[in-house]
């Protein structure tokens, strides 16, 4: 077995006395699709906070390409090549949408001081824009300023931030939360496209499962931050551990509701 | 020069007299998350209107005690209702600058009243004079003011402990949705919280009438001493505001006395090196009220 | 085309400005001069509250070192005005340098409270260091000596003094618009919209706002070098709280986040100064019923509410 691109060792967060996150460790290797699934409060986007850098862990190791990255600041993390979406919107809103891939563009050319030219002018990051942006079919949409653009299209332009900082690893949390069939069988397609080009390792947490076995080449099961299982779609499917805690507590949550 | 014990009852009433104006801010800010730069001001005018009975109508000193917070709070209300609500959901950079323009206009109001000079108001002849600590010379309505203090931090303390209300002001300050889910009146609370905040602000404003010299700068000053104290002690802390007091009252208590080179860097020194060290401030964690 | 609006209508302010002495009266010449000034400390604090989201209230520190370094430099050195400026700038990007050190790693409250601890420890500094600076009098009776680089200027006269003050801020503006309009510019909008997000884009924000920072405070003392000549003193009201606030008051005036913005909001708030204190006293009224109707109704501030109907935004 090669060396996993992400390793993951006996994470823990606490806040307050309290175990979000609890001794959970995960190798992912080059090119694969990971899944995290779990109810919410399972402790995915903590553990996303700390491997993208936005929180400190209590305890353990974060290695990304052999490299330790435990409590690195945001800003190199993502300079050495993880990138990630978040739950809700993100984005630039008072820019237009090629603005916002820009931004994304100008840091990762090392033109992000750069004070004696106009951003106007720059065509070399402009046409990149606008590429990253025909990618994701928001071509049409690059001098939309990004506030008026619909649900599912902010939903895009953040992937498209996320991958004009041309990442190894993308960490996506939830990318179809709130959208529509269509956008989500959209969503999909895309994501799938860019796991086969080969050039992108996922990390994917989602709410719904058919998008999760669609993708994923692995699932990781996390249940009150703790690691409950792991393996294939197809095992994760006969697990009746999993079946029972997992899909137990969505009914318990709905009864709730 | 004075003696340490006289310094020291200085420092006590000078403490004491900041605790009672910053601790409205400090309430004003943790329940409405406003950042009110015209609460200087309110005091101003508590002294202001104690100037107006004492001196112009005649009247003696205590009956002001009761008169002048009120009318100070009937002008707070006014102020919330006509302006300030519209703006508590946006960035808290609006509210600081809306309180900024009515620090203007009261200013500017009470100059067109009162005038430009300084405005004495004699103490109550009961708290005339001065006595002799341990050979330093004390005004004995210093005293008067640290009994005043004593009694608002006990008041207060009382009525966020024990009380009904002190109990909504809490649940207001920590999450106001929540509050309005289990039956609270959130924009009655809120009124009634800038309203307190005036009201205690300008309590001081008449303690402070008889000690202070009366002038239309003088809450200006007061306002940013508020801010050093309450940023000290933490924002939305209580027993941080009375910390907060104590150092910025033996700062200005001692400072002349043993640091008189750089006594007055040292107030911004002890809030910059608290915002760096303990940005929560001495005593500020989260959700304290 | 609507993206040249914006630079006609800037040719046509330059115009106007450059043949300003030949309609206006005598009097005019000093608040026109006055308005350059305070344009270019509102426009060098657009940079960092309008553009970068940080709403300092220490900015007057860097304004006021710069005229006590201009006003002493010309006091017991006599020095060329231009290399006093220069010092002025100088010293106003180090004292910056270290303020926004501390002041960056804050946010929000957080931040406007430590530049308001740090503009007042310089206000403090500057009351009670009497020998150097002389106390609340502050420094005053220095002499006006020549431009430098040999350039014959009689500073003294009023129309040249404003003729040199348009050219230096016109020039120190241009470079502030470039800056606006830079790849950092990009990244100073988006910092203020959403720091963390750039952050996860690679870009260290703090540091960015760092920059920012000091760029904004060598401009402030550049406007302080020209200030401190022009009003014929330096004193400790030119670090205090309040002169910080003028800034403020200009860019909400004119516009935040708007390029000329604070320019415009400078010129209202000299004129409407002028004007009104000539009729009453209640200035101070004036103005707090102004931002207070701007603050509420129209946030984007004078000339910003106007680009927005215009540009149809």
């Amino acid at each position: 077995m090669t060396q996993p691109i992400l390793a993951v060792q006996n994470l823990s967060k606490m806040f307050g006395g309290v175990h979000a996150v609890n001794n959970v460790s995960l190798d992912v290797q080059f090119r694969e699709t990971v899944a995290l699934i779990g109810p919410n409060g399972a402790g995915k986007t903590t553990f996303y906070n700390m491997i993208s850098g936005r929180m400190k862990p209590t305890s353990g190791t974060i290695a990304f390409q052999g490299r330790d990255i435990t409590g690195m600041p945001p800003h190199q993390i993502s300079r050495l090549g993880i990138s990630r979406s978040f739950q809700i919107n993100n984005i630039f809103t008072e820019l237009t949408a090629r603005q916002n891939v820009e931004v994304a563009l100008t840091a990762l050319h090392g033109q992000a001081v750069s004070m004696f030219r106009l951003a106007s002018r720059n065509r070399p990051i402009q046409e990149e824009a606008e590429q990253v942006l025909a990618r994701l079919g928001l071509d049409d949409l690059a001098h939309q300023r990004a506030g008026v653009l619909s649900y599912g299209d902010k939903r895009l332009l953040e992937i498209a931030i996320v991958l004009a900082t041309r990442p190894t690893l993308v960490l996506l949390d939830e990318p179809t939360a709130g959208m529509t069939p269509e956008e989500t069988r959209h969503v999909t397609r895309l994501v799938r496209k860019l796991a086969d080009s080969g050039d992108y390792t996922f990390v994917v947490t989602e709410h719904d499962m058919s998008v999760v076995f669609d993708l994923a080449d692995r699932i990781l099961v996390m249940h009150r931050g703790q690691r409950l299982a792991e393996g294939t779609p197809e095992e994760i499917r006969n697990n009746p551990e999993v079946r029972q805690a997992y899909l137990g507590e969505e009914e318990e949550e709905e009864a709730q509701a | 020069m004075e003696s340490f014990a006289a310094s020291l009852l200085n420092s006590l009433d000078i403490a004491l007299l900041l605790f009672v104006i910053a601790v409205g801010l400090n309430i004003v800010f943790g329940v409405l998350n406003v950042i009110n730069f015209a609460h200087g001001a309110l005091y101003m005018l508590g002294a202001y209107f104690t100037f107006t009975i004492v001196n112009i109508w005649g009247l003696p000193y205590w009956p002001s005690l009761i008169i002048a917070p009120l009318a100070v709070a009937a002008v707070a209300i006014v102020i919330e209702r006509v302006m300030l609500r519209y703006v508590y959901d946006r960035h808290i950079t609006d509210s600081l600058l809306l309180t900024f323009a009515l620090l203007l206009i009261i200013d500017d109001l009470v100059l067109m009243i009162w005038g430009p000079g300084i405005q004495v108001v004699e103490p109550p002849a009961l708290l005339k004079g001065t006595f002799t600590v341990f050979g330093g010379r004390y005004p004995v309505y210093g005293l008067f003011v640290i009994f005043m203090g004593l009694v608002m931090v006990w008041g207060l303390w009382a009525l966020f402990t024990k009380t009904r209300a002190g109990r909504i002001m809490r649940a207001a300050s920590i999450d106001r949705d929540m509050a309005q889910t289990v039956g609270i009146n959130v924009p009655m609370v809120l009124t009634g919280v800038f309203a307190f905040g005036a009201w205690i602000a300008a309590i001081g404003g008449v303690v402070a009438a008889p000690m202070r010299a009366i002038g239309p700068a003088m809450g200006d000053k007061i306002i940013i001493e508020s801010f050093i104290v309450v940023v000290i002690g933490g924002l939305g802390s209580f027993p941080g505001t009375f910390l907060g007091a104590i150092v910025l009252g033996l700062i200005h208590g001692f400072g002349g006395r043993y640091l008189p080179d750089i006594s007055l860097v040292l107030p911004y020194l002890g809030m910059a090196l608290v915002l760096l060290l303990r940005p929560q401030g001495l005593m500020g964690g989260r959700g304290s009220a | 085309m609507k993206g040249s609006i914006p630079l006609v209508v800037m040719a046509a302010v330059l115009l106007a400005l450059a043949t300003l002495p030949y309609y206006v009266p005598y009097f005019y010449i000093f608040v026109a001069t006055e308005v350059l000034i305070m344009g270019l400390l509102a426009g060098s604090y657009n940079l960092i509250f309008g553009y970068t989201g940080m709403l300092s209230f220490g900015h007057a520190a860097f304004f006021g070192f710069g005229a006590y370094i201009t006003a002493m430099l010309l006091m017991h050195f006599e020095v060329p005005l231009l290399w006093a400026m220069i010092a002025s700038m100088a010293g106003a990007l180090v004292l910056a340098a270290i303020i926004g050190f501390f002041c960056v790693r804050l946010d929000e409250v957080y931040f406007a409270m430590l530049t308001l601890a740090f503009g007042m420890m310089v206000f403090a500094v500057a009351l009670q260091w009497r020998s150097l600076t002389n106390g609340s009098d502050g420094i005053s009776g220095f002499p006006l000596p020549e431009f430098g680089l040999g350039i014959d200027l009689t500073l003294a006269d009023p129309m040249v003094y404003y003729y040199m003050v348009l050219v230096i801020v016109v020039l120190a503006s241009a470079v502030l618009y470039l800056i606006t309009r830079s790849p950092f510019g990009l990244m100073l909008k988006a910092i203020s919209e959403n720091p963390e997000r750039v952050a996860f884009c690679g870009v260290n924000e703090r540091r960015h706002r760092l920059i920012a920072f000091i760029i904004a405070g060598t401009f402030a003392g550049l406007s302080g070098a020209l200030f401190a000549p022009f009003n014929r003193v330096a004193n400790p009201d030119m670090v205090h709280w309040t002169q910080s606030a003028e800034p403020v008051l200009m860019t909400i005036l004119g516009g935040a986040g708007y390029f000329m913005g604070p320019y415009f909001g400078a010129a209202v708030f000299v004129l409407l100064e002028t004007w009104i204190t000539s009729y009453t006293d209640q200035w101070m009224l004036f103005l707090g019923i102004v931002l207070a109707l701007m603050v509420l109704f129209f946030r984007r501030g004078l000339l910003g509410t106007v680009l927005d109907r215009v540009m149809g935004r």
